[in-house]
């Protein structure tokens, strides 16, 4: 492997595992406070996705410059936290929250399944492609390798901020701490005045702008296709398992190892590449079945 | 009562046990032996660390330092599951039972467990140890509800259906973590006595924890004291009960 | 208040009138003559039936309270057993294709259940769904052994030594399929109310005491397992001889997912749901591809929420509370 490839290999690892963080992100923070898994969490991210790409469609066509793509990202991503995430928790969630767990799976299972041909039914088939926000802001080289300033700085950038940012939001602000609080606790939690469900609400809500703008900012770098929902709620749950459910921190770690040891693998052995998350993960739950850094749970009797 | 076994081997025996865990010392140095048929009461403070001894002694977590011995063997590293089948059971302060399960397949299933029933044709119910099962079922005063699932029960019922699957596997220690809490005071004696009968016959020594110092006076052969994670005292029901500590640190707490 | 004479011999269902069993019989008996009275349907129920050995896979982990989002995987690697074997052995028999099947579904049952049966609930559900993915990937991309995405051929088959027409082999594989469905639909009853199978069951409510029986839930859940791995297999199997030809998509996750949900359809863990499930759905789906093709994974979504809040015990819980059957308490989706 030449040092040309090798470095080509290492960005594109960088920028997927920024991408696949930022949506294991929202998934993990919904799984350590809510204990559910939210398998819709795939759709959320495709149609965070296809909404930016219709927005900065129209965006273009009424004349309005590239940059523009990032605002509408955001807003892409605030739209399907809120319009779907909301609704989602409040009519659905909350009533399944103290029934089995096989029924939770099986309930964001269903939603996964509407929502995939929800997908299909607004945007079809065919594939979508807009790729303005990933050209406006131009590329960069370093050593000998030219790669995109979107991919290389802003990604990781982002996924870095918005881990420090949900750090610091949940150690620091009052709402991040009653999120805190719920979580370890949540009968003491409300036993003290806590209201859990508007705090499990507004954890969903995050979660799930979280899954948009991971769609969102992958929109202008591949193109949209139905099916990439589902691709990406297997690949996020295969990170925050090798982390640790709940893990944010290690739900980075995670990404980076799979990030970088799927684009390895594309360039070394190209029909593995799709199998190289899910054997990370394997691998590393025979060796720690919680994950990296998850805590083994204990019983009490 | 029985004859204690004709080896110097202790049924069970710990060695500089100690147990720590969040700044609390459930167990310090304790280094005790228990022999074949004396029933064992342990009295003690809450949360001074008897329920953690139970726990300990059945491989649920491990101890800081220090070794459990069954029979002369070492256990202490085992899984519960590997020390059930050296011969303890364990009965549970909060009963453990299957809840989709009625009273008597609780126990039907527990005799299979242990005559290890492999055929995959043959009905449960017609097993061959059924009876044997009602038996046991009786003699926790629960045969008469014998068909209901264990979760529309009472608390006491539970308790006792606990043990009774514990005892279902033969076992030569049983341990109870307050075998009668829960359980109707009119009828408390009665089944202890039973209780207390049935392994004396079934050559099962027991070791239980138990705050109601009437059923330690009258059905414990030894008691011992468990307080700051030792064992500060121990002796016969009569010994233990009049002693000024014990009056002062344990009884004293019931009574509060 | 749920009671139970103490007389039952066998399963609750045994006193008074034996609804159940006569509505069995008659459902059995009603296929039997579809051949004869309706043979346009003869195609779509015999699918359905193997669709059905396959969610009887899924339910009986799910007697367990476990949901696994993958087991196609074994209805895939049984069917690419078979098929395989068949290349390089043309005209073997029926019966050795069906053998080939069910040891490939048992060995990679037993494999891949050393891993999982380590895990419960979400974990273990989505690692089933992780391994099946990561087959659905060698099957497509390591086209030059596997076929890819064309899949592999199942050239039929001998019976008994004899190469059947086209109609006669259709008719051996549609009473084979109703054969199996009341074998191993009789067999899997059985094992449930056995001791092993009560053991297993156990797992859902309480693996502490399971544990202090002196058994190792892992091995216990690793054994039902192998027992659903070749369930699913053999109904895998019986769809590539029908089909006669197996491709990727028998593992790829969305059959995985018509599993669980036709298991939910017929009501969640009941034997008898795998199968009346698998023919309602099926028979539906036909029709309903006429025009709700696109929005078909949506219907099933918005009915799968539909069971699961209002009507949990699926049809045959609703068949069961018509003929007045006292439902034994399981209660997978309450």
């Amino acid at each position: 492997m030449t040092f040309t490839l090798f470095l080509l290999a290492l960005f594109d690892g960088i920028s997927y595992a920024a991408l696949v963080f930022i949506v294991a992100l929202g998934l993990t923070l919904i799984f350590g406070v809510m204990r559910i898994l939210n398998v819709a969490h795939g759709s959320l991210y495709a149609i965070g996705a296809y909404a930016t790409a219709s927005l900065t469609g129209y965006a273009l066509a009424l004349g309005f410059a590239p940059i523009f793509a990032f605002p509408l990202m955001l807003i892409s991503a605030v739209l399907v936290g809120v319009l779907l995430g909301g609704p989602i928790e409040w009519l659905l969630l909350r009533r399944i929250y103290h029934k089995p767990e096989v029924l939770q799976l099986l309930v964001t299972f269903a939603v996964f399944m509407i929502l995939e041909d929800v997908q299909r039914l607004v945007w079809g088939t065919q594939p979508y492609f807009q790729a303005s926000a990933l050209q406006a802001l131009g590329n960069v080289t370093v050593f000998g390798v030219t790669y995109t300033v979107y991919q290389l700085i802003l990604l990781p950038v982002l996924a870095l901020v918005l881990l420090l940012g949900l750090r610091a939001f949940l150690r620091h602000t009052i709402i991040g701490k009653l999120i805190l609080a719920t979580t370890e606790d949540r009968e003491a939690a409300q036993a003290i005045g806590i209201d859990a469900d508007k705090v499990f609400l507004f954890t969903f809500i995050v979660g799930a702008v979280l899954a948009g703008l991971g769609g969102a900012l992958d929109s202008p770098t591949t193109s949209i296709l139905p099916g990439m929902g589902a691709d990406m709620i297997v690949l996020s749950f295969a990170v925050i398992a090798t982390a640790g459910l709940g893990q944010i921190e290690g739900a980075a770690v995670a990404a980076l190892m799979i990030g970088l040891g799927r684009s390895f693998a594309v360039y070394l052995w190209p029909e593995t590449a799709v199998l190289v998350p899910y054997l990370i993960m394997v691998l590393v739950l025979l060796v720690r079945p919680e994950g990296l850094f998850g805590s083994p749970v204990a019983r009490k009797i | 009562m029985n004859a204690s076994r004709t080896a110097s081997v202790p049924l069970l025996e710990t060695r500089n046990l100690t147990i720590k865990f969040g700044g609390i010392t459930a167990a310090d140095d304790v280094s005790m032996r228990i022999e074949a048929g004396r029933n064992l009461a342990i009295i003690g403070p809450n949360g001074a660390g008897k329920t953690t001894f139970l726990n300990i002694c059945t491989g649920w977590i491990k101890p800081r330092a220090g070794q459990v011995l069954f029979e002369g063997e070492d256990i202490t590293p085992l899984p519960p599951r590997k020390i059930v089948a050296r011969g303890v059971a364990r009965a549970f302060q909060i009963p453990q039972l299957f809840t989709e399960h009625t009273a008597l397949e609780n126990l039907l299933i527990s005799v299979s467990a242990r005559e290890g029933l492999r055929n995959p044709l043959r009905d449960m119910h017609r097993i061959r140890q059924r009876d044997e099962m009602m038996t046991l079922l009786e003699m926790v005063n629960c045969a008469d509800v014998a068909d209901r699932l264990v979760v529309e029960l009472s608390e006491g019922q539970r308790k006792l259906i606990d043990i009774a699957v514990a005892l279902a596997l033969k076992p030569r220690l049983l341990l109870m973590d307050e075998p009668t809490s829960g359980v109707a005071s009119s009828e408390k004696h009665k089944v202890m006595e039973i209780l207390i009968a049935a392994l004396a016959k079934a050559n099962v020594t027991s070791v239980f924890v138990e705050h109601d110092m009437g059923i330690v006076s009258r059905h414990a052969d030894e008691v011992a004291v468990w307080n700051t994670g030792k064992v500060q005292l121990r002796g016969t029901p009569a010994e233990i009960l009049a002693h000024p500590d014990v009056i002062r640190d344990v009884i004293g707490e019931e009574l509060a | 208040m749920t009671v139970r004479s103490t007389n039952h011999a066998a399963s609750p269902a045994r006193r008074g009138f034996p609804a159940r069993q006569i509505l069995t019989a008659l459902g059995v008996g009603a296929l039997i003559l579809v051949p004869l009275l309706a043979p346009h349907l003869q195609l779509l129920m015999n699918l359905a039936l193997a669709k059905g050995l396959a969610v009887l896979g899924v339910t009986v982990v799910l007697r367990a309270g476990q949901v696994s989002f993958g087991h196609a995987l074994f209805f895939g690697i049984s069917a690419y057993a078979g098929a395989f074997l068949i290349s390089a052995w043309p005209g073997a028999d029926l019966l050795v294709v069906l053998i080939a099947g069910v040891l490939g579904a048992a060995i990679s049952g037993l494999l891949v259940g050393l891993f999982v049966a380590r895990y419960r609930g979400i974990f273990f559900g989505m690692l089933n769904l992780a391994f099946s993915m990561i087959f659905w990937s060698i099957l497509e991309k390591f086209y030059h052994y596997t076929g890819g995405a064309d899949g592999i051929r199942l050239t039929r088959p001998t019976v008994l030594g004899m190469e059947l027409g086209r109609v006669n082999y259709e008719l051996v594989l549609f009473y084979l399929a109703i054969a199996l469905m009341v074998g191993l639909g009789w067999f899997t009853l059985r094992w449930l109310a056995s001791p092993s199978g009560q053991l297993f069951q156990t797992l859902k409510t309480n693996e502490t005491r399971l544990e202090y029986l002196g058994l190792s839930p892992r091995r216990v859940l690793l054994s039902g397992y192998v027992l659903s791995a070749v369930l699913c297999g053999v109904g895998g199997s019986m769809m590539g001889m029908t089909q006669g030809v197996v491709t990727p998509e028998y593992v790829w996750w969305v059959r995985s997912a018509e599993m669980v949900f036709i298991a939910v359809l017929g009501g969640a863990g009941s034997v008898r749901g795998a199968f009346v499930g698998a023919l309602v759905y099926e028979i539906v789906r036909i029709y309903a591809s006429a025009f709700a093709a696109d929005i078909w994974q949506l219907l099933l979504g918005v009915f799968l929420l539909v069971i699961i809040l209002f009507a949990p015990g699926g049809i045959m819980g609703i068949v069961d509370s018509l003929i007045g059957h006292a439902r034994s308490a399981r209660k997978i989706l309450k």
